[in-house]
């Protein structure tokens, strides 16, 4: 398989750092695959802008670090601004149209998605935006399984919060879905 | 055959499985970014085993609190970075000379003094090594992905009841915080040295520093069946001060001889390549990561690289490395220091001026871009 190298990016206390984790996570403990996640830590993990690195592969990953990726996640325009430069020219794009104001000079293959705005009105919840956010991930790059994304949640989160991620997810893949290349 | 448990974890969590897997059983500590997760781990896991985890008011107390436990019969460890390791040097001398053993963590940040908190450095290479006075040997071990990083912890664990001394496990930033896959070994997988414990009945004479004839140091757990007296100041068998000059000459080499002897046994290292390689890379801890990725792709373009990566700083196996390097045209070192390692190998090979340094000390992770332009400038291709 190609190797998948991500960058999730937006603003401390999205769940950003944790929806890398968990998809990482997924990928080792469900998919039989390498999986090697990193993040920002100190003051900009805590309201500044962060960024947590994934790699995703089926051999030996050895730096563990995202210079260039081939997805990035950004969900505040500071986050954007920031990290949008360094994608892999061709590689995916994906913003949040409420957060993030795009440009056009990317060579990325930039996908806005309404990742809030479903939340809220199906859920009504803004705590599993980085859920749907995963779903429309593994939506455009089938890297890992819904249900391995699920698997890892269940051992994380409180019982009655199961279902608004289950939804969540299932959101961002039918979202992201369209989109897959 | 029993399916093996595979966890997703970070390194700091990575060291704490493995010190648990050897039999820790006391934790002292306070909390220092970025090994912060050691002891916040611990404080979970511990109790739930039976054993006991401290956090102390500061990191003087901590190497002493573990001092204490170890001579009681536990399996000790204390976790720390720079600015808390400067605060240990006195207690670890204090254990180097009352042969205590216990595992001090330092997950290395930028430094000196507070330094580059939540950044990778490898600046304290040389702390660990003469960061106490006087003349003394130490055992430093130092590992690059998670599996390693369980097998050298529990090393490092066997080392010091071996050989009764303080290790120290260097591990950096990049490690203790990054997560990957950890395949827990099973019990009985990896061998483990128990306490050496004297045969000496109570009410009669135990001498705690009356070595046997292999040299090593049976104890027994203080405040137990036998009374006994341990200092900082050279003391003779009964472990009271004296300054005869015999008995500190004999102390004093001892206590550079139990390890200097051992060279060989203590020394880990992996290697890559090296059987035909012309230039060869030595690293260690997260920045073996980047040079190994180097040395795969320039491989598979055919070009003849190789890496040495140590897995035991102190004491420096000057011996394989000489041997490894003899061949190569080239060594550089890898590392993320003023080349700290790089004048060990420079002192170690045969021609010093074939030696160079590849690093940076920025707090930024060493990546292979960084190591094939330094690469270029060292051929002379320019960047």
């Amino acid at each position: 398989m190609e190797r998948i190298r991500m960058v999730f990016s937006g603003s401390g206390g999205q769940g950003v750092i944790t929806a890398a984790i968990i998809i990482a996570e997924a990928a080792v403990l469900h998919e039989n695959l390498v999986a090697v996640q990193s993040q920002s830590y100190g003051a900009e993990a805590r309201g500044g802008s962060t960024r947590s690195d994934v790699l995703i592969s089926d051999t030996e990953i050895n730096f563990p670090k995202v210079t260039h990726p081939n997805l990035l996640v950004c969900l505040t325009q500071e986050a954007y601004n920031k990290f949008s430069p360094i994608i892999r020219p061709g590689g995916f794009l994906i913003t949040d149209t409420r957060y993030v104001k795009t440009h056009k000079k990317v060579a990325a293959r930039q996908r806005e998605l309404p990742l809030y705005q479903t939340v809220m009105d199906e859920i009504g919840k803004p705590v599993v935006l980085n859920i749907c956010m995963l779903g429309a991930v593994i939506g455009m790059i089938e890297i890992v399984r819904p249900e391995s994304i699920m698997k890892v949640i269940e051992t994380r989160i409180p019982p009655g919060l199961i279902d608004i991620n289950r939804k969540a997810l299932e959101l961002g893949i039918k979202l992201g879905k369209p989109f897959k290349g | 055959m029993n399916e093996k448990i595979i966890k997703f974890v970070q390194g700091n969590e990575a060291c704490v499985e493995a010190a648990l897997y050897a039999g820790l059983n006391f934790f002292a500590g306070y909390p220092i970014t970025p090994s912060t997760e050691i002891a916040e781990t611990l404080s979970a896991r511990l109790p739930q085993t039976g054993g006991k985890f401290v956090q102390m008011e500061d990191e003087i107390a901590s190497m002493c609190a573990i001092i204490g436990a170890s001579l009681t019969g536990n399996k000790v460890m204390t976790a720390t970075s720079g600015p808390g390791f400067s605060l240990m040097q006195e207690a670890l001398g204090y254990a180097v000379m009352a042969e205590i053993p216990c595992v001090i963590v330092n997950v290395q940040r930028g430094g000196p003094s507070t330094g580059n908190p939540t950044h990778v450095s490898q600046g304290d290479v040389n702390q660990a090594r003469w960061g106490t006075h006087g003349d003394h040997a130490i055992i430093t071990l130092t590992a690059s992905n998670h599996q390693d990083v369980f097998s050298i912890t529990v090393d490092a664990f066997n080392m010091a009841e071996t050989y009764r001394t303080p290790v120290i496990l260097l591990f950096d930033e990049v490690i203790g915080h990054m997560r990957e896959r950890l395949v827990m070994p099973e019990k009985g997988e990896l061998p483990l040295v128990e306490r050496l414990k004297t045969s000496v009945k109570r009410g009669v004479d135990y001498h705690p520093y009356l070595p046997r004839e292999d040299g090593r140091l049976p104890m027994s757990d203080f405040g137990g069946i036998h009374r006994y007296n341990v200092t900082g100041l050279f003391h003779d068998m009964w472990g009271f001060p004296s300054s005869d000059p015999a008995i500190v000459h004999g102390l004093l080499r001892h206590l550079a001889d139990k390890i200097m002897n051992n060279e060989n046994s203590i020394a880990r290292y992996k290697e890559y390549f090296l059987e035909d390689a012309r230039t060869i890379l030595i690293s260690y801890g997260s920045s073996a990561r980047s040079a190994l990725h180097v040395v795969k792709n320039r491989r598979a373009r055919g070009e003849s690289l190789g890496l040495l990566e140590l897995q035991t700083l102190w004491p420096f196996p000057a011996d394989i490395v000489r041997e490894k390097c003899e061949d190569a045209k080239c060594v550089i070192v890898v590392e993320m220091n003023m080349g700290q390692v790089l004048q060990q190998v420079k002192a170690a090979v045969d021609n010093p001026e074939k030696v160079f340094l590849a690093n940076r000390i920025d707090g930024v992770l060493i990546n292979p871009t960084d190591i094939r332009n330094i690469m270029r400038l060292i051929q002379g291709k320019g960047v």
